[in-house]
């Protein structure tokens, strides 16, 4: 595969998610616009965090770095050792594909294709069998309890069902990271809590880190640590130690 | 993956359906116009080539100087020793003598005296002698009217139109007043056989057809004749060999210095014909790539429009960490799949239309009154083998540049951006 030349061998102690001195500005107009200003974090595998924070603190922006999706502008975010802002597009698409999962607020399942073939999609990325994929599949659906609507179309769906299938679909490689971008929003109360148990169980069965944005109380209720955000700075560090 | 994106494929109708439709038209109409042109030039070709040109012609020098006027005073003689050094030396043609000529036909009444007259545009040709090709290649069995063909020497052909507007039917006797080749008058009867239409108006409106002997003896030209036509005995016109075989007889038979010594011209070089055949290859390639180029347009808006259909697909692919390049590639595959289907279904039903058009032709007589060009009053397509692959050309080629314009997207995609288009 690739060599990862600017790999972090030297981190002792390594961390999932680790976010030094932080900086993320976007151009506006002839000015900047600072959406994270200095971010300090770590996150050890098997995390529930969620970035709790007012609309514009900078929850997604930091979500994308961490996903690989965007470079910081100063400061540095290793995500699994790798510095995100060193990575080439390739390179960054090996990461998300091996070993990021991503829950969107509106589901994005590819509309022609069964559920079956929704969550197998990832796997076809990656080197596996069709044998392996669909041992695969079949198991992360059973995670998210949807085994009996693998031959459904999304749009036969309802949106709690959608949902399931996209956690599904970020589960089914057992990734080392989840990012979940406000994975409630379309959701009425009962689904919330139904989705959000899912992940939990998922969080304790299999380990996988989960990293959320949000500011949705059910969700907050869920979290083992909360990182508020206010105008891109970290306002509070919360963990909840006894659960 | 191949069976993910197949699957995809088949089942979004708009992914599948209307780009597969929109090739398949562009591609028929291809093949259609194609094989249209073709035939339709061939058909311009082929007719002045059996009725004037010849694939090749021979002349004296100075009669082709003056080919228009049909100066028979200039005619090559000792024609029988030409035409058996032709057949031996130039096999690749069938070689026949033939006179034009000008003249009057003069109807008499009982008394003998002229009920009608009128101005006809005379061929004699080698019609009676049974192993001659001129009938069958004047196609004249086919365009009798009334009467029959000359079947013995004292007998005529006139068009259908000559012979109405004169009054005559078959059997009359008329008067054929023209000049000898050597200028003095010359008054030949004959009797009329039958009438033809070839649906021609150049022809119908005043042709005469009769046997070459008879206009020999009328004119005073024994064993001389005012052209030797050629026509290629697998009867296609090839401008190359034609050309090949006009400078090969010329190099050795054909004097610069003597007016009177014979000259061999091909069909591509007498009048506007040449400019003709250039035409005909100039058109299907300007035919073709306004085509490819049309569709490239039109499959273009598909490629984005379909693009962006497909923007939330695009974007959930790429975060879920497939490379730019895979995308674009699979789209490109897409588009070669639906191209090449497009393409087969579209040459099938232009071929099939072709055809149709090949066997019944479209009737164009009422575009074509008092053209002064040989024009076929039908129009007739004709397939050629090119046809079956031409369409492939815009089919394939404009699917997958239009694909590859509209897939430039994906490449601007910026990732850092997906997160907040996905959560539309
Ligand atoms: N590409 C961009 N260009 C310019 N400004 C941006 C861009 N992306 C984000 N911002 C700005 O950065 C700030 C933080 O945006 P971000 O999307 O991270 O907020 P958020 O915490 O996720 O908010 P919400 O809860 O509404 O989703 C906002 O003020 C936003 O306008
Ligand atoms: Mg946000």
């Amino acid at each position: 595969m690739f060599v990862f030349n600017h790999y972090n061998k030297n981190m002792e102690n390594s961390h999932v998610i680790k976010v030094e001195k932080l900086v993320k500005r976007f151009p506006i107009g002839k000015g900047e616009f600072t959406a994270l200003n200095g971010i300090d974090l770590q996150f050890s595998r098997g995390e529930f965090a969620g970035l709790v924070g007012p609309s514009g603190s900078g929850k997604t922006t930091l979500l994308n770095i961490v996903g690989s999706l965007d470079t910081p502008t100063e400061g540095e975010a290793f995500v699994l050792d790798h510095a995100v802002s060193r990575l080439s597009a390739k390179e960054s698409a090996w990461l998300r594909r091996k070993e990021l999962g991503f829950i969107f607020q509106s589901y994005n399942l590819l509309a022609v294709h069964t559920v079956f073939e929704n969550v197998e999609f990832p796997l076809l990325l990656l080197d596996y069998t069709a044998a392996e994929r669909k041992k695969m599949v079949m198991d992360a659906l059973e995670w998210v309890g949807i085994t009996d609507k693998a031959k459904s179309k999304p749009p036969q769906l309802s949106g709690g069902e959608c949902q399931r299938v996209a956690i599904a679909r970020a589960m089914v490689k057992k990734p080392s990271l989840v990012l979940a971008d406000e994975p409630t929003a379309n959701l009425d109360a009962a689904n919330s809590h139904n989705i959000l148990k899912t992940m939990e169980n998922l969080n304790r069965d299999l380990k996988t880190t989960f990293l959320f944005a949000t500011h949705d109380d059910k969700v907050i209720s869920y979290l083992k640590r909360k990182i508020y955000l206010i105008d891109g700075k970290v306002d509070k560090d919360e963990k909840i130690i006894n659960q | 993956m191949i069976k993910f994106l197949l699957k995809g494929l088949i089942r979004d109708k708009s992914r599948s359906r209307l780009p597969f439709l929109v090739v398949t038209i562009g591609v028929a109409l291809t093949v259609l116009v194609h094989a249209y042109i073709v035939g339709f030039m061939g058909d311009i070709i082929e007719i002045n080539a059996r009725f004037s040109t010849g694939h090749m012609k021979v002349m004296t020098r100075a009669y082709e100087q003056e080919m228009n006027q049909v100066p028979n005073d200039l005619a090559l003689t000792e024609t029988d020793s030409l035409l058996s050094l032709l057949s031996k030396q130039f096999p690749s043609a069938e070689w026949s003598p033939r006179i034009r000529f000008g003249g009057l036909i003069d109807v008499p009444d009982e008394n003998g005296e002229t009920r009608s007259q009128g101005p006809a545009m005379g061929l004699g040709i080698d019609l009676i002698n049974p192993g001659s090709a001129e009938a069958k290649r004047l196609n004249l069995e086919k365009s009798a009217v009334r009467g029959k063909l000359p079947s013995e020497y004292g007998e005529i052909l006139l068009s259908e139109n000559f012979s109405l507007k004169l009054g005559v039917n078959p059997g009359d006797k008329v008067t054929l007043i023209s000049s000898t080749m050597d200028g003095s008058m010359a008054f030949y009867n004959f009797i009329v056989s039958g009438t033809v239409a070839f649906g021609l108006e150049s022809l119908d409106r005043g042709m005469i057809i009769a046997d070459i002997s008879d206009i020999r003896t009328a004119l005073n030209m024994e064993d001389a004749a005012g052209e030797i036509t050629g026509f290629f005995k697998n009867g296609f016109y090839d401008n190359d060999e034609a050309i090949a075989e006009a400078d090969r007889f010329n190099a050795t038979f054909s004097d610069n210095s003597d007016d009177f010594s014979p000259l061999m011209v091909s069909l591509s070089s007498q009048g506007s014909l040449g400019t003709y055949v250039n035409m005909v290859e100039l058109w299907t390639l300007m035919i073709s790539s306004i085509f490819i180029f049309a569709m490239s347009l039109v499959l273009w808006n598909a490629g984005i429009l379909g693009g962006l259909r497909r923007y939330g697909e695009v974007g959930i692919r790429l975060a879920i960490g497939e490379e730019k390049g895979h995308v674009y590639r699979t789209m490109i595959y897409e588009s070669l799949m639906i191209g090449f289907a497009g393409s087969v279904a579209g040459t099938l039903f232009g071929l099939f239309f072709a055809y149709l058009i090949q066997k019944y032709g479209i009737n164009i007589s009422g575009m074509m009154q008092g053209s002064a060009i040989m024009l076929p009053t039908d129009i007739r397509a004709k397939i050629q083998p090119v046809d079956f692959y031409i369409g492939f050309i815009p089919g394939l080629f404009s699917t997958v540049i239009g694909t590859m314009l509209a897939g430039i997207g994906i490449y601007k995609r910026q990732t850092a951006k997906l997160f907040k288009e996905l959560e539309a």
